[in-house]
């Protein structure tokens, strides 16, 4: 009575055996990604989608497809154009007011009416706020499996399915989820899991209009208004290039002073563990992990954590991971860069000074 | 008004352990609790019951022991609980559980119309977030979810307005009842047990429903037969075949300790190096 997760006992593990598809189903074919837009700008996820779909067609041969859903104007060729860029090969594109807002009826109905009409094998959404509302929701009309928030696609060749890989029981274990009899194959993936494709500003593709069909005054739910997030006091931490975070081995939140002035000297942002955030030391925004932000900068310092699972699968894909702890037993060491065991609190000024020196050294040699 | 909830008993998986050589899952003497998120909804529930009177009705789908939460609830205010239990529904996914879920809620409405729905954002065991809209779309009903505030609720004109988390800010939303709320965690607090309502829910002749009870008629539609995803694999995640590169530490001081970090680090990472520079300009 949840997204199963023991293997049925019912059923012979899938993917092992060959297995037969339903004729109805074989006419499904291609990856679609959605291209989630609000307020004039892509979410990075649809493009970071892009690239897993990308390679998700070509080990099943087929195209790969941008689905954009907007208000008509110019934005919308825009959209089309920057995910032919990122890897589709064509854009299915519903133009129309009633889609300025999001909201969940018209867009359920476009996306559904979409697959029904094309019929993909694949379509993946990001596990954004949005993409949730709706993959729920077409998944249910459609009737087909839903995978969500994965960390890993692939296909699995013998019966060409996706074998959807997504952490279960609060990280302590992975499950893979096949949807074998039922198309499309749906999967969500949370931003900043998979990696941002390279932009080739050569490619191009073609564009599939589709008409939404709805009137507004047929839609229940009305947006009155929109309040956007004041940006500049929002921690944006899943774009970071360096973050700086501190865990409870920092003890009290004035040590945490330590972890903003080398934070400060890098240009980096602040992240924390849960038990942090817990203790009201830091904003529930700069949560890594789990149950918090997915992050991937290029540098990751990792000051009084211990690289519990549930910290480790919001951070692993950073580039570099610098661990600081005390105990040379955490299990931080085991996927860390590089270790120092030591207190945090005399290790911390000094990685500050020397990375202050080190910034000034490569400002005078230009 | 009547308002149902859902809630979903959960291990506490802050507690649970996983078998080292089997990667199982061990329940042994692990507490099972209410789904944390599902105490926002309920809360939110109440306090609507607070200001505009009616009934909170909790349902729960579960093996027997998950009368343990619906009591729980009963003891924080809530007026009914259901507990749909019946061994054709094990291995439901999120398909075939909002398919109950829905059938039993339009049985409850027999007894006396719903006004709203209201499910948690997620669970921490399934964690799919799926549950909610798919019993929204079920029982055709307007969908909000991850609602931050309830800003008003006009019964007479069976109009409520609310505040949603969207991704870059907040949207305002009117809709009709009845609708299907999931609650943002975090923008409540749910209350204390009352004495009079510990001891009503100690007593409380709670309903179990079985598959039929539930309204479920076609059997193809729950358990493994309706469940359109399937486990293939279970594993532990692999250990990183590098371990972290210690910095020797043995009578050093932090200084030199941070000097050989950065010079290895820059030395080896140029992404890194690069990334500094950035900083120099
Ligand atoms: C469902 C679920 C979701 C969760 N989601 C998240 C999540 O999103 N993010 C998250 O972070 N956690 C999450 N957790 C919690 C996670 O399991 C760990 O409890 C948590 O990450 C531990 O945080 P910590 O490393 O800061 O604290 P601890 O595990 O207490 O580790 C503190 C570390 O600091 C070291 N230390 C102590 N003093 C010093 C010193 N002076 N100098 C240097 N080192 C020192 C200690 O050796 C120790 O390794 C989740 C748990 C569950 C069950
Ligand atoms: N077995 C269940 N019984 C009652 N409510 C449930 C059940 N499973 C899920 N829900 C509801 O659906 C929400 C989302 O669950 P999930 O999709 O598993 O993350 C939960 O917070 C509950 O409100």
């Amino acid at each position: 009575m949840t997204q199963a997760a023991t293997p049925p006992p019912a059923k012979k593990p899938a993917g092992r055996k060959k297995f037969e598809l339903d004729e109805r189903l074989l006419a499904y074919k291609g990856v679609w990604v959605f291209i989630e837009a609000e307020r004039g700008v892509v979410h990075p996820v649809s493009w970071e989608l892009l690239g897993e779909g990308r390679k998700l067609a070509d080990k099943l041969g087929v195209e790969l497809a941008g689905v954009v859903m907007t208000a008509p104007g110019e934005q919308a060729k825009q959209y089309c154009a920057e995910a032919f860029q990122y890897g589709a090969d064509l854009c299915y594109l519903i133009e129309d007011p009633i889609l300025n807002n999001y909201r969940n009826e018209p867009f359920t109905k476009g996306l559904t009416d979409l697959v029904n009409t094309f019929q993909p094998e694949i379509l993946l959404l990001g596990a954004t706020t949005l993409g949730r509302d709706l993959a729920g929701s077409v998944a249910t009309t459609l009737q087909t499996g839903l995978t969500a928030d994965c960390t890993e696609l692939n296909i699995d060749m013998e019966n060409r399915s996706l074998a959807a890989t997504r952490p279960t029981f609060g990280g302590s274990l992975l499950c893979t989820i096949v949807t074998l009899n039922y198309r499309p194959q749906m999967a969500t993936v949370r931003p900043r899991v998979m990696q941002l494709p390279a932009r080739d500003a050569q490619r191009t593709g073609r564009i599939v209009p589709h008409a939404l069909g709805m009137i507004e005054t047929s839609i229940i739910t009305k947006v009155l208004e929109y309040i956007p997030d004041n940006l500049t006091d929002k921690p944006q931490l899943p774009f970071a290039d360096i973050i700086v975070a501190g865990g409870r081995g920092m003890k009290r939140k004035e040590n945490f002073d330590l972890i903003w002035d080398l934070a400060k000297v890098l240009g980096a942002e602040v992240g924390a563990s849960r038990p942090v955030v817990q203790a009201g030391w830091l904003d529930l925004e700069r949560q890594v992990g789990q149950s918090g932000k997915t992050v991937r900068p290029k540098l990751y310092i990792a000051a009084g954590i211990s690289g519990a699972i549930q910290h480790r699968v919001g951070m692993e894909a950073s580039d570099v991971i610098i661990a600081i702890n005390e105990d040379p037993n955490a299990p931080i060491f085991d996927f860390a860069t590089y270790g120092i065991v030591g207190n945090a609190m005399q290790i911390l000024p000094a990685l500050t000074e020397v990375f202050r020196q080190q910034i000034a050294t490569a400002k005078l040699a230009g | 008004m009547h308002i149902v909830v859902c809630i979903k008993q959960v291990p506490d998986s802050a507690q649970i352990r996983v078998h080292p050589v089997t990667n199982t899952i061990m329940r042994q003497g692990v507490p099972a609790i209410i789904n944390p998120y599902d105490l926002f909804s309920l809360e939110e529930a109440l306090r609507l019951k607070d200001k505009h009177g009616g009934r909170v009705t909790v349902l729960s789908m579960g093996p027997p022991q998950a009368e343990a939460a619906l009591r729980k609830a009963l003891s924080f205010g809530a007026d009914e609980a259901i507990l749909v239990t019946d061994r054709a529904f094990a291995g439901s996914d999120t398909l075939a559980t909002s398919f109950a879920l829905a059938s039993a809620i339009n049985q409850i409405q027999k007894d006396m119309p719903i006004d709203l729905v209201f499910a948690g954002k997620q669970t921490i065991d399934g964690d799919t977030a799926q549950v909610g809209p798919g019993i929204a779309k079920r029982l055709n009903m307007q969908l909000l979810t991850y609602v931050s505030q309830i800003d008003s609720l006009k019964l007479d004109k069976r109009e409520i307005v609310v505040q949603r988390r969207a991704e870059g800010g907040v949207q305002v939303l009117k809709t009709q009842l009845p609708c299907l709320i999931t609650m943002l965690e975090g923008v409540n607090e749910i209350r204390f047990a009352t004495m009079p309502n510990m001891f009503r829910a100690a007593r409380y002749a709670l309903k179990q429903w079985d598959r039929v009870a539930a309204g479920i008629e076609d059997i193809e539609k729950i358990g493994l037969k309706g469940s359109p995803t399937i486990v293939s694999k279970v594993f532990a995640p692999t250990a990183k075949a590098q371990k972290a590169e210690m910095i020797d530490t043995e009578g050093r001081r932090p200084t030199d300790l941070a000097v050989t970090l950065v010079t290895k680090m820059v030395t080896r990472f140029p992404i890194v190096r690069d990334e500094l520079n950035k900083r120099a300009i």
